[in-house]
């Protein structure tokens, strides 16, 4: 059972150590080397739990191939994003031991939501997870006065709270149609029932919103542009990374509970799919603020992603999780420039990466790479992620799916573009020169390395999580 | 997989051309820095890798068989083991010359940037020695997921080449580029996922050998020839190419002129043709139409230009278009003379942009009212151009002469109106680039000859642009004089390319007997037009 709950037991020490320190004066650099320590034994720890099994808790805590494979992936995640951000320019000083303890805390979270085989720990995880996050918002620093931080704050928790209230609420209909709220039951009575019985279609539509906002898919997708702009770049790049992940995760244990029995819900998703990406699109071409232009960009890969889930089946969740995994590298690889672009903890323009190429060729290179990947040029990850779900969608007959997709991706080329057009043509005069450690600048090596060497070679990421989805509906296989 | 010969050589010959370039770009990032040297480290690396390059794929040539169709030189290995997708690549009798005018062409490329391209060579290297394992990717693939990717990983470099050292107008030429041809294959890939949904391969021998209903064809052509069309590039979609062409760096444009729209053409000859045939020979009167407009108003809107690079830009979309008449006239003659004029037009407008580049070193300027009555001072530099606007509007003797020659015999063979509508593109030609030599010569303002400006004593050519220039001169004589060994290479092939489309074409008729007859009629209605 140690064993098992290994990355849990030490996120809860983590967790408590940070609340520890928070009670005295640590400066943020020794805070920044034990979040960074801390977090790759987490990783360590997840690594060692990856073959373990077991059930817990009244078969409400799964330790299964699919939980244990995304922890390792979330843990790589909080790696990446913990290492891009020393020295926290964007959190208020005195906060530094605060944000990290929140921060493991819905690392914490999101850990548990891939366990969970129950709704109501599902929910439950999910929820600590959200409120940590709902907490950290705040701490930006004072920019012109609190009113970006607050307002981000609060639509991010008005909006959650929304969308946890749809999700009981489409719990409850569940639970009063089938007398369960157990994955592994509902896996075996859901498939039979979708087509017949429209109170369970309404009860998982009502469920997936809750995932869908923290998704920020269409139409739940208000609070993303303005919690990316109103949060820390810190903060954002957790926001927009790791709680995705967490989703994700969860739709695919639904995913993977609903079968690839063609239903209703299959046509909503396309459908969802398809505003998504064309709204986050859309959208995104008309951005000044960068991480404004992510949030839009985020919308609309989340509608990417759902191509995988309503195409269901393996080879389409496992296509979605390498998306994910592509999504989560990319995004850090903008995030990191943004971050180190602004050490006074500013949003970033376009006029902030004129001419980057000349002042830092490193943050320039890896913006260049991320936003490649991003648009699903090849031989980017980012290029895999679209050719596998695409490819799925096309052998399930959902040809107009994917067209939607082709063509939204080949609008999306051009804002991204934009951002290759500024870092690398800009005049180099404008600006000041960026400097940044060592250690950063390997950082940016790492990220570019990955975007190419994991879109060169796709089939080891595949292999690892298409054991995942066999074992995805827990205790079932 | 029995359409490939496994590599003889002992030691996978492709692939070393593939990483050559790579490996030189990747060394290309950690040399030191010396800036402020013109002739920096950078250049001399690269121009020596891409001589490596070409040395290493001489071999190709030298070992090609040219008495079968299969492809030869081959190496397969598993790659992405869930889809089949596999690294396989290999040479036949069609993309050969391609592969060998691409590796031919580079170190010209970089050896006409030594003084053109001021700042920033690191990055300029980098770029060019990626392009040109992508471009070689491009036409080696047999794998179509691996040819997608080069062809898309391709953009991003070229976007930067004239992005970064174009001229003024570079950011709109440079995102036209981009976006023209990022959405003209956006429907590529939904093709090449619906024929591996249908063949269970992505192997392009493997899918020729496939048939296809004829609606399902219909669709995979339209997709493919979008991106094709968009690359050559052709009638109305050519908007992009003058653009980019005057604003790329002399660099820029011969890469794109030399190799990148040939691109197009290869694509109709490897993929639509044996893969749709039926879709082919239906659209085949539309793209000859097509053809025909970009001959004729390439030509003419040549005509109209004072920017010299403009001119030659829009040369390439009427030079294209006699590739594409030859292509879309489906027979043997015609192909032949399209690959053949494929690999002339690289060489010849790749030198004329060279030509361009210099005096622009020189001038700083495109307009030929800054460039009358060199005669006196640049007398070297004027017998090469002369040589490369000869064969740019096909005199006999030079290269053009043959290609365009097969390809209006092949016209002639369909149909006599289709010839007698392009024989004006090349009256056309001799009559843009004559009018522009005449100007560069001997033309001068008031009429007056002048003595040699002091300024202008050193303007003729450096031995650097000599060898360059001298270079290319030299294949224009050789395919002109010459040709039959080119024409050989490619004989096979490009019969065993004929049979599979008849065949194809055969199948399809069988398949559908009654709603053949009506396409028949649709497609005679068609003719009946053109």
């Amino acid at each position: 059972m140690i064993l098992s709950l290994l990355p849990e037991f030490v996120l809860i020490a983590a967790v408590l150590t940070f609340f520890a320190l928070s009670l005295g004066k640590v400066s943020t650099a020794i805070l920044y080397r034990l979040a960074l320590g801390a977090a790759v034994l987490v990783t360590l720890a997840a690594i060692a739990a990856c073959n373990q099994t077991g059930v817990f808790f009244f078969n409400a805590y799964s330790v299964d191939p699919f939980s244990q494979r995304f922890k390792i992936l979330l843990c790589a995640g909080l790696v990446l994003v913990i290492a891009m951000s020393p020295g926290l320019f964007g959190v208020r000083k005195e906060l530094s031991a605060e944000y990290y303890f929140f921060l493991f805390l819905s690392m914490f979270g999101l850990v548990m939501v891939s366990s969970a085989a129950e709704f109501l720990t599902l929910i439950l995880c999910l929820e600590i997870s959200s409120f940590s996050v709902y907490v950290i918002i705040p701490f930006r620093r004072k920019g012109r006065g609190y009113r970006a931080q607050m307002e981000a704050a609060i639509k991010y928790m008005m909006f959650g709270a929304l969308a946890t209230g749809l999700t009981l609420y489409g719990v409850s209909y569940v639970y009063g149609l089938t007398n369960t709220t157990y994955l592994n039951e509902l896996a075996r009575m859901v498939p039979g029932q979708i087509n017949t019985e429209p109170l369970l279609v309404m009860g998982f539509t009502l469920i997936f919103c809750g995932v869908f906002f923290k998704l920020a898919l269409f139409p739940l997708h208000f609070w993303a542009p303005d919690v990316y702009q109103g949060g820390a770049n810190e903060t954002t790049t957790f926001v927009a990374t790791l709680p995705k992940v967490g989703s994700v995760v969860m739709l695919l244990r639904l995913a993977a509970l609903l079968g690839d029995v063609p239903s209703i819900l299959t046509l909503i998703i396309s459908i969802l799919a398809v505003l998504s990406m064309t709204l986050g699109n859309l959208s995104a071409l008309v951005q000044g603020d960068i991480k404004r232009l992510l949030a839009y960009s985020s919308i609309a890969h989340a509608g990417y992603l759902m191509i995988g889930i309503a195409s269901g089946g393996q080879s389409g969740l496992v296509g979605v999780s390498y998306y994910i995994t592509a999504y989560l590298i990319l995004n850090i690889a903008c995030f990191y420039v943004i971050y180190h672009l602004a050490p006074l903890g500013t949003n970033i323009g376009f006029d902030d990466i004129r001419g980057l190429h000349k002042r830092s060729p490193v943050l320039a290179a890896t913006l260049a790479a991320g936003a490649v990947g991003l648009a699903g040029i090849p031989p980017t990850t980012g290029f895999m992620g679209k050719f596998l779900v695409f490819m799925d969608a096309v052998d399930k007959g959902m040809v107009p799916l994917v067209i939607f997709a082709v063509i939204n991706a080949g609008v999306s080329a051009y804002f991204y573009l934009k951002l290759i057009r500024a870092a690398y043509t800009g005049d180099a005069e404008s600006g000041k020169p960026v400097h940044i450690g060592f250690f950063t600048k390997c950082l940016g090596g790492v990220l570019i390395l990955l975007i190419f060497v994991t879109g060169i070679f796709p089939q080891p990421i595949m292999d690892f999580f298409s054991r995942a989805i066999r074992n995805a509906v827990p205790f079932f296989s | 997989m029995d359409h490939l010969i496994p590599n003889t050589l002992d030691y996978p010959v492709i692939s070393l051309v593939l990483l050559l370039p790579l490996a030189g770009a990747l060394i290309a990032l950690v040399l030191p820095d010396r800036e402020g040297k013109t002739a920096s480290i950078h250049k001399i690396w690269a121009t020596a890798v891409s001589v490596a390059t070409a040395l290493a794929a001489l071999p190709l040539y030298l070992n090609f068989d040219a008495g079968t169709h299969l492809y030869q030189f081959t190496e397969t290995r598993t790659w992405i083991q869930a889809f089949d997708v596999s690294y396989c690549v290999g040479v036949d009798g069609i993309s050969l010359l391609l592969v060998m005018l691409t590796v031919l062409i580079m170190p010209v490329v970089l050896l006409c940037s030594f003084t053109y391209i001021g700042p920033r060579h690191k990055e300029f290297v980098f770029s060019v020695l990626l392009m040109e394992t992508f471009m070689i990717g491009v036409f080696v693939s047999l794998n179509m997921v691996l040819f997608f990717i080069f062809w898309e990983a391709m953009l991003i470099p070229m976007y930067l080449l004239i992005a970064v050292w174009g001229g003024e107008r570079r950011d709109y030429a440079s995102i036209k580029f981009f976006l023209y041809t990022l959405v003209g294959s956006i429907f590529m890939v939904v093709a090449i996922i619906a024929v591996y949904v249908k063949t269970g391969t992505f192997l392009i021998p493997d899918i020729m050998e496939h048939h296809f209903d004829f609606g399902f064809q219909v669709l995979v052509f339209l997709a493919l020839s979008l991106a094709f069309a968009v690359k050559i590039p052709m009638f109305p979609l050519h908007t992009w190419l003058p653009a980019a062409h005057v604003e790329a760096p002399a660099s820029g444009s011969v890469i794109l002129a030399s190799v990148l729209l040939k691109m197009g053409g290869y694509g109709f000859l490897r993929f639509c043709l044996p893969m749709t045939p039926a879709a082919f020979d239906m659209f085949a009167p539309v793209f000859i139409l097509l053809s025909l407009v970009s001959i004729l108003a390439g030509g003419y809107l040549a005509l109209g230009q004072t920017d010299m690079k403009k001119l030659i830009a829009y040369s390439s979309v009427g030079h294209m278009g006699f590739v594409t008449l030859g292509i879309f006239v489906i027979t043997s003659m015609g192909i032949k003379g399209a690959i053949l004029q494929m690999v002339n037009h690289g060489v010849t407008t790749g030198a004329l942009f060279v030509c361009m580049g210099l005096l622009y070193e020189r001038t700083h300027s495109r307009e030929i009212r800054d460039h009358l009555a060199l005669g006196r001072v640049m007398p070297w530099f004027l017998a090469f151009f002369v040589i490369f606007s000869l064969s740019s509007f096909g005199f006999p003797g030079t290269n053009s002469f043959v290609g365009e020659v097969m390809i209006l015999i092949a016209a002639f063979e369909r149909s006599p109106v289709v010839g007698f509508i392009a024989i004006p593109g090349a009256v056309l030609a001799a009559a843009y680039m004559l009018r522009l030599t005449q100007k560069l010569i001997w033309a001068d303002d008031d009429g007056h000859h002048h003595d040699i400006d002091p300024d202008k004593q050193n303007w003729d050519l450096t031995p650097r642009e000599t060898a360059t220039l001298g270079f290319l001169a030299l294949f224009v004589f050789w395919i002109g004089l010459f040709p039959g060994p080119f024409l050989e290479v490619m004989d096979t092939s490009v019969t065993h390319l004929m049979d599979q489309f008849h065949q194809g074409l055969e199948q399809t008729k069988d398949a559908h007997g009654a709603g053949h007859a009506l396409l028949m009629q649709w497609k005679a209605v068609l003719q009946t037009l053109i």
